[in-house]
């Protein structure tokens, strides 16, 4: 098995005046509101253990309040964690000096901001290159760097603009180059596309479908768009008070929700368009009449609705390797897709 | 407005004598029991002065000294002689005022002083000209050089050329001096909150103490002269930088710091790059702020013998010129007008510069080059001024400082003969119809009487923690031995605050209400808050003549802009939402204001008239010069009378004590209405 890109390991943060004093004693077993009202501290994030593959897209996703921020910052300890380790490709971050630290944070992780965090002074050129500009190289090696960033961004012909000239949506290109200007390993979006209109907000999603694409990076993304998660997350870490509530593929979070808070999430979401046949076959009854066609378990349902409804009797389901994991017919996606139209 | 006959009277009996006189509004409805009280004790007092009167006044004829004073005195002599012989006067305090003399007497010979053996000094007009327009161009614009020559060229042909350098000379310095230091402190404080916590009240006291309070212990310690007022300018002008900065560096944008964190900075990096060029615009704000507060306190400091325009006025006013007053007054509004806006350009073209998107436009390099041709040109010219009498010396046939000075006191005595029906009617209503009664009130009644009433009033309008805090204080006024005349000086102050916020009430009023009053008016009230309060004597000089009504008249001109902004903010800030629902009941205009936006608005109104207390309280100590008497004599008095050095010290404790005990009286009288 490859070593993963990021592990993180019963990461705590606690927020208040004593929060070390507080590791390993019984107060946190309490509860949010109740430490908040014995001690006045804030449980920020309680318990937080995870891998990301190299090259995964990994969503964070909760409602506000939820600490997902807070989670995304202890990674690279723009936050301190209260205990807990953070391993990034197998070296323990929380173990650094400054020194080791703001190393990592020059070369191997960035990060995209919801308020994008530009500077105003600087034309959108030296933005993208400020990181470059930081770690000591020179002008000419950064401009032709970042001059590709702003390319690779679609921003071409507004690298002599200031930040304050330019739309949210153009904005946020910017904050994606410059945290891709310095070819880090992984990259880290704490909600980037929140502040953005809708339409805007889906053109950004793509772009960061077809940076993915394209350049490939192992990407930690915060987002309390559930839309957003099932579109751009290959897993779903969902966090409820600074806790995991599950972690799993977004059709295991839409067709196994661990519970009422997620059930709850993801009550809204049209089922056909995540689950796939994996999640409504049913095994073969002895006798039955099959038809020959055989369709993927990894089906999305919607995508499987015409070939299933086509054909002559119930459809076979094989997995990866061709075993049969059961059938589907008619009713099997019709269920599914009248659920919907019910709850719509 | 047409049921407004009967409810325009209804303010009247507000204005019946007594302590209910101006704290009325604060106390109107919330607590009912209140205003009776106040009636109470009005009335206790009253009895006590129509049975009482003159016995166990306090007062101290003007040469006698008490014990206080004369112990003051001897303190005042051992540090003389210390200066001669103490390690720490003779030679750490001694050097540094040794050195700061120097300094100034370096620049007053190369810019504004002939020193012995040359006709003018080493650079002549011309050159000061064309260096400080220069300085102009660089930091703020051509149009701001335009500025600084034309008042440049004003100085000369008003004949103020070498006290108006002078001026410039000392407030320069301070500004230099408080940017030097307020600026890392400032840096320092926005990165430690210990640091922040530590300065912060100091910074407080330095920048709300009334200068007088320092003014003497200071000449003390610095002895009198160009030290002595560049430090007291620098514990004024000081406090604008390190704050504003601070604050400017927490205003930088939390994400922005975060992303630059983010992208692996060192806190250097970070400073440099991210956090001073962001928080530039700002620091260039307080730098104004500083350099107006510089300005205001260098003018005060000619009582400690500080060179400049102040001493012209001083000595104008104690003669009694209008017209050299007003002339060396148009000087220092001249310098305080020019430094405002080359001072406020310079914030905008860092405000430009910290955005670069628009505006700019001239390249850098060819700006570059701009600079440096007319640094050369400035340079000749200041060579030229060395060298070439006619580039040195203001002919004198173009000067028009003296002629002035004779029109405005023709002119003053004909306006004063002309209309001395109305300004005498006016003065002596004021004086026998407000000030006379009061004072006599307050200062005619035994002592522990009128202390009595002090603690009650405040007890009642602000509960314990003001009772104490007038307690302390007046058992501080009772010890300075100035009981009499610190009582006389608070019925003057009283007064004045009085009359400031009824002009302050219907001029915010009206600026609330509408905004284009608030366009017109606004711009003239900048102005006047940028004059140093020392140039409003002159024209209440020239009307009344010295009296205890011209210091009055001088602490209302210099007070009610500020209040008057306040009040007009207090009245903008009442919500829409409340205002259009009082018209949909149909009420009438005055109404409007009388019922729903002066009550909604006394948060503004409280602090408006503490404001307005503080600026009068700081004009009643220099209206001493003025004739205004009481404490503000002695203490403009100590500064020249060896021996009435330590009662012009008590007299400014005792000043203190006042302002600071109707500071906590009112604040903690706001408090409770919370
Ligand atoms: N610096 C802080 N001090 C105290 N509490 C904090 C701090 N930062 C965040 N919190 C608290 O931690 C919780 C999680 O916040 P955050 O991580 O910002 O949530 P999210 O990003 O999911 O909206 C919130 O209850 C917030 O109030
Ligand atoms: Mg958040």
């Amino acid at each position: 098995m490859t070593q993963p890109a990021l592990q993180v390991q019963s990461l705590w943060k606690v927020f208040g005046p004593k929060a070390e004093k507080l590791v390993g004693t019984p107060d946190l077993e309490l509860s949010r509101k109740e430490l908040l009202a014995k001690s006045g501290h804030v449980i920020g994030v309680r318990d937080v253990s995870f891998d990301v593959a190299p090259g995964e897209v990994f969503v964070v996703m909760g409602l506000s309040g939820s600490g997902k921020s807070t989670l995304v910052r202890l990674i690279t300890r723009l936050i301190e964690p209260t205990s807990g380790t953070v391993l990034l490709d197998g070296e323990d971050i929380t173990a650094m000096n400054d020194d080791a630290l703001r190393d990592i944070r020059r070369k191997k992780v960035s990060m995209v901001f919801q308020h994008f965090g530009l500077l105003p002074h600087r034309k959108v050129i030296d933005n993208v290159g400020f990181g470059l500009e930081v770690r000591g190289e020179d002008k000419a090696a950064r401009r032709s760097r970042a001059q590709e960033m702003v390319d690779l961004v679609g921003l071409s012909g507004y690298e002599t603009n200031y930040p304050d000239q330019l739309s949210g949506g153009m904005q946020q290109r910017v904050g994606l180059a410059r945290a891709l200007a310095s070819n880090p390993d992984i990259l880290m979006f704490d909600e980037p596309f929140s502040a953005l209109d809708p339409l805007i907000r889906r053109d950004m999603q793509n772009e960061v479908v077809r940076l993915h694409e394209e350049v490939g990076k192992t990407m930690v993304f915060i987002t309390h768009d559930l839309a957003e998660a099932l579109k751009l997350g290959d897993r779903i870490l969902i966090m409820r008070d600074g806790e995991i509530v599950q972690i799993g593929t977004p059709d295991q979070v839409v067709g196994a929700p661990a519970d009422d808070y997620v059930r709850n999430f993801v009550s809204e979401v049209p089922k056909s368009h995540v689950l796939t046949l994996k999640w409504v076959c049913r095994p073969e009854v002895p006798g039955e009449q099959v038809s020959d066609r055989t369709l993927p378990s990894g089906t999305i349902i919607r995508e499987a609705a015409r070939a299933v409804l086509d054909a002559q009797g119930p459809v076979r389901v094989v997995d990866d390797n061709g075993q049969t994991v059961g059938i589907v017919d008619d009713e099997d996606i019709l269920r599914v897709v009248v659920a919907e139209e019910e709850s719509a | 407005m047409t049921a407004t006959a009967t409810d325009a009277a209804a303010p009247a009996p507000d204005q019946g004598p007594g302590p209910t006189l101006e704290e009325q509004p604060i106390v109107e409805y919330k607590n009912r029991r209140i205003p009776l009280k106040l009636a109470i004790i009005a009335a206790v007092w009253v009895l006590g002065w129509l049975l009482l009167r003159g016995k166990m006044t306090l007062s101290l004829p003007y040469a006698e000294l008490n014990g206080f004073m004369n112990w003051l005195n001897d303190v005042s002599d051992k540090v003389g002689d210390w200066q001669q012989t103490n390690f720490f006067f003779h030679t750490v305090l001694g050097n540094i005022v040794t050195f700061i003399n120097d300094v100034v007497a370096w620049l007053q010979k190369m810019l504004s002083t002939p020193p012995g053996a040359r006709p003018t000094p080493e650079i002549g007009w011309l050159g000061v000209t064309a260096i400080l327009g220069w300085v102009a161009f660089a930091v703020a614009g051509w149009r701001s050089t335009i500025l600084v020559v034309v008042t440049l060229l004003l100085f000369n042909v008003l004949d103020i050329w070498t006290d108006g350098i002078d001026l410039l000379i000392v407030t320069g310095l301070s500004v230099l001096v408080s940017v030097a230091i307020g600026l890392p402190l400032g840096i320092w404080m926005a990165r430690r909150k210990r640091v922040s916590a530590f300065f912060t009240p100091i910074l407080d006291i330095m920048q709300t103490m009334p200068s007088f309070a320092y003014l003497a212990p200071l000449a003390l310690f610095f002895g009198i002269g160009p030290a002595c007022a560049i430090v007291i300018t620098l514990i004024y002008a000081l406090p604008p930088v390190a704050r504003i900065t601070e604050h400017a560096i927490h205003g930088v944008s939390e994400s922005t710091v975060e992303a630059s964190r983010s992208l692996g900075v060192t806190k250097g990096q970070l400073l440099r790059r991210v956090q001073l060029p962001m928080a530039r615009r700002t620091i260039v704000v307080g730098i104004n702020q500083c350099t107006l507060a510089a300005l205001a306190m260098a003018t005060v400091t000619a009582l400690v013998n500080g060179p400049g325009l102040g001493q012209d006025v001083i000595q104008a006013l104690q003669a009694l010129n209008v017209g050299d007053a007003f002339v060396a007054g148009s000087g220092i509004v001249l310098a305080a007008i020019m430094l405002d806006r080359t001072t406020t350009a310079a914030s905008e073209r860092a405000e430009r510069a910290a955005r670069r998107g628009s505006g700019s436009t001239l390249a850098p390099r060819t700006r570059q080059l701009l600079l440096l041709g007319t640094a050369v040109v400035a340079l000749v010219l200041a060579y030229l001024s060395h060298l070439y009498l006619w580039a040195a010396q203001w002919p004198d046939k173009a000067t028009i400082g003296s002629d002035v000075s004779s029109w405005i006191n023709d002119a003053t005595n004909w306006v004063v003969n002309t209309f001395d029906v109305i300004t005498s009617f006016v003065k002596n209503v004021v004086s026998y119809g407000l000030l006379n009664p009061l004072q006599s009130l307050f200062s005619n009644v035994p002592w522990w009487l009128m202390a009595a009433v002090l603690l009650s009033v405040a007890a009642t309008l602000g509960g314990r923690r003001a009772l104490a805090a007038t307690a302390i204080c007046g058992a501080i006024i009772l010890g300075t031995g100035l009981w009499y005349d610190s009582m006389q000086t608070l019925a003057m102050t009283i007064v004045a605050t009085v009359l400031t916020m009824v002009v302050a009430i219907v001029l915010g009023v009206a600026m609330g209400r509408s905004g284009r009053a608030d366009l017109v008016v606004r711009p003239v009230l900048d102005t006047f808050q940028t004059i140093p309060s020392f140039v409003y004597l002159v024209p209440a000089l020239a009307l009344f003549g010295a009296s205890r009504f011209t210091a009055i008249v001088a602490g209302v001109l210099y007070a009610f802009p500020v209040a008057t902004k306040l009040v007009a903010d207090g009245i903008r800030g009442v919500s829409e939402t409340t205002l259009e629902a009082t018209r949909s009941v149909g009420t009438t205009t005055w109404q409007t204001i009388t019922k729903v936006q002066v009550p909604m608005a006394r948060p503004g109104l409280i602090l408006a008239t503490n404001q307005g207390l503080l600026y009068v309280l700081s004009i009643v100590v220099i209206g001493g010069l003025v004739g205004a008497g009481s404490l503000g004599y002695f203490v403009v008095a100590g500064f020249s009378q060896q021996n009435l050095f330590g009662k012009g010290f008590a007299a400014a404790i005792a000043i203190t004590a006042i302002g600071v005990m109707l500071d906590r009286i009112m604040r903690y009288a706001a408090a409770r209405q919370e």
